[in-house]
């Protein structure tokens, strides 16, 4: 028997609601005590093609989906078509045997168990949307895997209205009976893999997805002011604000374009609140000629670009790491800026949060880099602390009168180059700013001297930022000391890498890793000190041309050894990156 | 209460003698002045263009953005701080070319703030370019054989788009301009001023004489300004005779006053310690 270790996708076609599905079934591990992995995959259409998600769930922590599939919710054939080559040795398929004939010669694999439950029926005996087939098929796999339906029950209840919640839990019990008997009669001791709930079942534990956490971070950093336009894979963004702006006193506003929702954005920073934008990279591009306006005007922003697979619309609904350079040196001209890429969900949370400092300290455009894989999957984690990262508005004055003897000026020259910010409308005070080069009143100005003393002073901010984030987590070491390989590493590609790291390490301490979580400033001192102790690198990238290697050379002016790249639209899977890894060995 | 002298700015003015920029400039500073308002809680916005220049010549608190966006920048601003009296300034270029697509769009959603458009029909920054607004057949070294699309008209997709004030003003003119710019910032919602504005360098067709010979004054002949149906029709006249004045204005709310968790709230002056995000953290166990 293999307990508390599985692998399950669910599949189909788009509309049949499978996203929503795995969501259900993760949900219910996670309240098992069992840690929990969750992505989906979905094509750019709305009704038909093939949609799938699966379910990682284990008594240990995981950090990202698994190669294999032990466990197989087929709603359609094509599902079993697509996928069947994924399902481990004594893995398992639900399916309507009512639909689909099935036989394990047809397959032309063996060693598979199949298990028909006939969905189709049991919804229409319940008198129930076709839909609801995939809850039947849930409960049947909860029967299947020994698990306990009362925990999916009381998910039910939290998600749906109470009459939805009934005619789900009725589905799920017709799917679950139908399996035990199953197993009773015919399976008995067939299926390998099961359930069962753990101690840590009493710890409470979130689940919750990059977009999620991302918007979370900002709600409690204090973000008023929200505009995006929809894309994916940053729109979940927008729809949590959206939901949760009337309980947190914030406006989100869904703007008529992305260009609109930076200056929106820039806006309502300049007023005086905290305020936040997201998008894709078509959408960032419209928004770079807004991003430089808030790099010349001092006014700090937040601005998520969640990637997805390019050039142009590309694969909408696939990820990469594509926009490392175009985040780093987007629009024209030169001015400091920040470039932060968490790598899972607490991070998202947390780095969201410091953003927002480090955009009101040093009074520039923060960019937080994610991507689809990160944005859009599901992870549990340990509930947030709350209290970790302060609230640190820099020079910021909520003073209602401005106290100075001088005439206020926003953009005065100082030492570190920062200037106090107020508010317009305090009183005694008049706040200009500008999109042309100005002098320390906002007044435009073409003179060299002052252009070059504006420019300086934007770039002493750099000085002190680079300084400041010496006190922040910009990269973090996993894995043992020394190791044979020193893998490198951004954003989304950590929880592969820490699964890979896993079985590359069992025996001996093969590899560590290096996630560099501040990019842009790049963290030199950090980087520097871990390649220098270093046997071998590699640098593992969802891109084309490792744009990490190529920051790396313009930083520390060092060559890594290897590098291992995918650019499929696809995540790296944790058995395969660390074959990969083995073989530069 | 503040003076013309309080609004001076120390800033060399470069606009062209003769310019019809200084007219609305003199309307502007009035209208502050008749309203009574504080220097310090006036903001105006202006977008790139000779017109931009705005924000250097009017000591109140300014933001100089960037070109075709003094919309979405002005809107954020008025949301986040509805205390404050937003007025924007955009060119026609800037306006009715590369941000089109603001205009309506916070027009239907009836943002809070006055937006003045200095509608001289040229770019007149860039030395003298057609514009949306430019007369079919106009010739510009961009459109050396003339200009081939029709004219924008405004002030008829300001009434089209709902727009809750739709204006017209004359820079030759310049105690009515005044008189609009008084009534734009007192109306609650979107108040929309096309202030017809030559450019003596570059615009050789639509001159103060043009203008001279051609406005009339909507409010002399009583129209009604509660009639939208009549309002598009005078949108549409055009030639010997051309309306300036109020063509409409209703209440209805504007789009703050839609969202009960700010209506007249600053956000700015909203705490941003201990926000308590447990309930949400809840609902995700
Ligand atoms: C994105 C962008 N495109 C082009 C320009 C160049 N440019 C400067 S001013 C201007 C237009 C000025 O015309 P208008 O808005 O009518 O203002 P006016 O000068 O007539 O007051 C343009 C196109 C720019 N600054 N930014
Ligand atoms: S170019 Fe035209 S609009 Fe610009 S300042 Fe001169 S006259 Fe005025
Ligand atoms: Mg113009």
């Amino acid at each position: 028997m293999i307990l508390n270790q599985i692998s399950v996708m669910i599949g189909g076609e788009a509309g049949a609601g499978i996203a929503r599905s795995g969501f259900l079934f993760a949900k219910t591990c996670m309240r098992g005590g069992l840690h929990v992995f969750g992505t989906n995959d979905y094509q750019s259409l709305i009704r038909g093609g093939h949609n799938f998600y699966i379910v990682r769930a284990d008594a240990e922590e995981i950090y990202s989906q698994a190669d294999t599939i032990d466990l197989l919710l087929a709603l359609n054939q094509e599902t079993i078509l697509l996928h069947r080559n994924e399902l481990t040795h004594g893995g398992g398929i639900i399916y309507d045997g009512e639909e689909v004939e099935l036989s394990e010669d047809e397959m032309g694999i063996n060693n598979v168990r199949l298990y028909p439950v006939p969905l189709k029926s049991m919804v229409k005996e319940l008198e129930a949307r076709p839909i609801m087939r995939n809850t039947v098929a849930l409960g049947a796999a909860i029967g299947l895997l020994n698990f306990d339906l009362k925990i999916f029950n009381g998910i039910i209840k939290d998600t749906f209205k109470e009459e939805i919640a009934k005619i789900n839990i009725a589905a799920a019990k017709m799917g679950f009976d139908y399996a035990c008997d199953f197993s009773r009669d015919q399976f008995i001791g067939d299926f390998e893999y099961h359930l069962k709930k753990t101690k840590g079942s009493r710890k409470k534990h979130l689940f919750i997805a990059g977009n999620e956490a991302v918007g979370l971070g900002a709600i409690q950093a204090g973000c008023k002011f929200y505009s995006a336009y929809p894309m994916t894979p940053a729109t979940p963004i927008l729809h949590f604000l959206a939901e949760h702006e009337r309980d947190y006193g914030m406006i989100v506003i869904h703007a008529e374009s992305e260009i609109s929702a930076i200056n929106m954005v820039a806006g309502a920073s300049y007023a005086g609140v905290r305020a936040m934008t997201a998008t894709s990279g078509g959408g960032f591009c419209l928004m770079t000629e807004g991003l430089g306006m808030t790099g010349m005007t001092e006014t700090p922003v937040v601005i998520v670009l969640t990637q997805r697979t390019g050039p142009s619309t590309g694969l909408p609904t696939y990820t990469s790491q594509g926009d490392l350079r175009f985040a780093i040196h987007a629009s024209q001209g030169e001015f400091p800026r920040v470039v932060i890429a968490p790598g899972d969900m607490e991070e998202c949370f947390y780095k969201t949060m410091e953003a927002f400092n480090l955009a009101e300290k040093y009074q520039i455009p923060a960019i937080i880099i994610t991507d689809k894989f990160l944005a859009e999957s599901y992870s549990s984690v340990k509930s947030f602390d709350l209290n970790r990262i302060g609230i640190d508005r820099g020079l910021l004055s909520t003073q209602l009168e401005y106290a100075g003897k001088e005439a206020y000026q926003r953009h005065k020259l100082t030492g570190d180059g920062i200037s106090l910010r107020i508010m317009p409308g305090t009183k005694g005070a008049i706040v200009r700013t500008n999109a042309d080069e100005h002098d320390e009143s906002g007044y435009t100005t073409e003179d060299p001297a002052l252009t070059v003393e504006m420019a300086d002073k934007r770039f002493k901010k750099l000085n002190a930022l680079i300084k400041d984030l010496e006190n922040y987590e910009t990269t973090k070491f996993f894995g043992p000391k020394e190791a044979e390989v020193t893998i490198l590493g951004w954003g989304s590609t950590k929880g592969p890498i820490r699964e890979a790291m896993k079985l590359l390490n069992k025996e001996e301490s093969r590899s560590n890793y290096l996630q560099i979580l501040c990019l842009c400033p790049f963290p030199v001192a950090n980087v520097q000190g871990v390649l220098d102790s270093a046997k071998l690198t590699v640098v593992v990238e969802n891109n084309r041309t490792s744009q990490l290697s190529g920051l790396i050379r313009e930083n520390l002016l060092r060559d890594v050894d290897h590098k291992i790249l995918k650019y499929d639209g696809r995540q790296f899977n944790p058995q395969d990156l660390s074959q990969k890894i083995q073989e530069v060995l | 209460m503040v003076t013309l002298e309080d609004l001076r700015t120390p800033k060399k003015n470069t606009w062209c003698p003769g310019c019809g920029n200084f007219g609305i400039l003199r309307a502007f500073t009035s209208a502050l002045v008749q309203l009574g308002v504080e220097k310090d809680q006036v903001v105006i916005v202006s977008g790139i263009g000779c017109h931009g220049k705005m924000v250097n010549y009017v000591d109140v608190n300014g933001f100089h953005g960037i070109h075709g966006r003094v919309l979405p920048l002005a809107t954020g601003i008025e949301l986040t701080k509805p205390s404050l009296t937003v007025v924007g300034f955009a060119g026609d270029a800037d306006c009715y070319d590369e941000g089109w697509g603001h205009f309506s769009h916070a027009i239907r959603r009836n943002i809070d703030m006055t937006l003045i458009v200095h509608d001289n029909m040229v770019l007149g920054l860039t030395t003298g370019q057609t514009t949306a607004t430019s007369q079919k057949g106009f010739k510009t070294k961009s459109t050396p054989h003339g200009s081939i699309a029709s004219p924008l008209n405004p002030v008829m997709h300001a009434l089209v788009s709902n727009g809750t004030f739709v204006a017209r003003g004359y820079s030759g003119d310049v105690k009515h301009l005044t008189s609009l710019i008084v009534e734009a910032i007192k109306h609650e919602g979107f108040s929309f001023i096309d202030v017809f504005q030559p450019c003596v360098t570059f615009n050789y067709l639509n001159t103060f004489d043009w203008y001279k010979a051609r406005v009339y004054k909507l409010q002399e002949e009583g129209h009604d300004v509660t009639d939208r149906q009549m309002a598009l029709k005078k949108s549409m006249e055009w030639g010997e005779r051309i309306p300036i004045g109020i063509f409409y204005q209703e209440e209805s709310p504007s789009y703050r006053e839609s969202l009960p968790q700010i209506k007249d709230i600053n956000l700015t002056e909203t705490s941003i310690e201990n926000i308590d995000i447990d309930p949400i953290l809840q609902s995700m166990t």
